[in-house]
């Protein structure tokens, strides 16, 4: 036990540290955009947000495959929690994203093939969470959820490349076209990318445990009744 | 040979069953037309409009079609107690899904076979052309791959019909997008010959065998117990 919360405590100290040198380098080490101005600072949380809603999509993917194939619900409950994390992360890019947007492109959204395909993976998680909870017992919902878990990953890249090959002139994020990001820039990025990255894996960690706290609760609940 | 044997008697008994009440076939279509006649009302009727809508119209009527009838799949086996003789019979759970979808195609074929020309009717466009079928045919594989696999899972839950149309749609946005693109260019009277029809044709075949192969693999983990 003891060795899993030195874990967590360093893992916490990591997050902090890295969540302030994050908040430091974009809002004061970073120079402003010129052709976007101030508001294109947003892109130091919406990118990593958008990093770490795939990444815990990748987590429950893998943790669905998983508990499919060993029927250990240990992995069941990280791909739920995962799964949380990933609708929350994915939720924070389709409210910066507008935010974004709205003053450099003119509009809150276009059906570029990125936005296009966040939402599709939002929709898709959010009805992931509602099948476990419509399912008629745990180990059910469990299975439809795993089963949901892996069509959903294997989905995305699908949705991806239709939407592109759908809209062969996509607007395009002007970041990406004039060559690059410049070094101070991308080092920013980088930053914050490890800062949401260490976020993430606490709070999964975090979420996991209360998850097993509200299974034994519970377990020792039926036992009383 | 054997696997082939039960899927065509699990097909055949859906036919029959169909044959006999014409519950699916017939109420689909009337809604089908009613989809359509309330398009007819929310896109107007000038010759620009139905050529820019008209594409659309036709697939979302399908898609909606798609999810009626696709919940009907497995309901009455729900009802009647089928499932469970399906599960104890001595044949494979692919066989299962490969038989209850061949039953779902056909279903579904036959609802746009009634559908096709009543929309070729009402909004005066050349349908019957062979690139136009094909795509109907390749998207409709597209769609009962996936529905079969939501429609057992749903059946199984709490909220059944609600279950179905929210995992359905979000991951058939690719085959949509792409039958959509095929069939304007083919619904396009200036398209000569094949020419984009048929890329766009061979994503949709691409997705259908993503679709078949994934939901062949995981339908086992959705009706145990």
């Amino acid at each position: 036990m003891t060795g899993i919360n030195v874990g967590k405590g360093a893992l916490l100290g990591l997050s902090l540290a890295l969540m302030a040198v994050a908040v430091y380098m974009v809002s004061v080490y970073v120079p402003t955009e010129q052709m976007m101005g101030i508001v294109q600072r947003i892109f130091y949380f919406h990118v990593p947000s958008a990093w770490v809603g795939f990444l815990a999509f990748f987590v429950v993917f893998i943790c669905s495959i998983l508990y499919l194939v060993k029927r250990d619900s240990k992995w069941d409950v990280i791909a739920n929690c995962s799964a949380e994390l990933g609708v929350l992360f994915t939720t924070l890019v389709l409210i910066t994203g507008p935010i974004w947007a709205r003053p450099v492109w003119g509009v809150w959204w276009t059906w570029e093939p990125r936005l296009t395909t966040a939402l599709i993976l939002w929709l898709i998680y959010v009805a992931y969470m509602l099948v476990r909870s419509y399912a008629s017992d745990k180990q059910q919902g469990a299975r439809f959820a795993a089963v949901v878990g892996i069509i959903g990953f294997i989905d995305v890249p699908l949705v991806f490349l239709a939407t592109t090959w759908w809209r062969t002139q996509h607007p395009g994020a002007l970041v990406f076209q004039s060559g690059g990001l410049a070094p101070s820039m991308l080092a920013t990025l980088m930053v914050s990318l490890a800062a949401f990255t260490s976020l993430y894996w606490l709070l999964l960690i975090e979420r996991v445990g209360l998850k097993n706290s509200e299974n034994e609760v519970e377990i020792l609940k039926e036992s009383l009744e | 040979m054997t696997f082939w044997r039960n899927v065509m008697a699990i097909t055949w008994k859906d036919i029959l069953t169909e044959l006999r009440t014409r519950e699916i076939v017939f109420t689909v279509v009337v809604f089908a037309v009613l989809v359509i006649v309330i398009f007819n009302f929310a896109f107007g009727t000038t010759r620009e409009a139905v050529a820019l809508v008209g594409p659309g119209i036709l697939w979302v009527t399908f898609a909606f079609s798609g999810v009626l009838s696709l919940n009907r799949a497995f309901i009455p086996e729900k009802e009647g107690g089928c499932l469970e003789g399906l599960m104890a019979a001595p044949i494979s759970r692919e066989a299962i899904y490969v038989g209850k979808m061949l039953g779902s195609l056909l279903s579904m074929v036959a609802i746009e076979a009634i559908a096709l020309p009543v929309f070729a009717l009402l909004f005066d466009l050349r349908v019957f052309s062979v690139p136009l079928v094909l795509t109907t045919l390749l998207a409709t594989i597209g769609f009962v791959a996936v529905g079969t696999l939501f429609s057992a899972l749903a059946v199984n839950t709490r909220a059944r019909e609600m279950v179905l149309p929210i995992l359905f749609l979000p991951v058939v946005v690719p085959v949509i997008i792409s039958a959509v693109k095929a069939s304007a260019l083919a619904l396009d009277p200036s398209t000569e010959g094949w020419g984009e029809i048929l890329g766009w044709l061979q994503i949709v075949g691409a997705f259908d065998v993503i679709f078949l192969v994934v939901s062949y693999l995981v339908f086992g983990f959705l009706i145990e117990e």
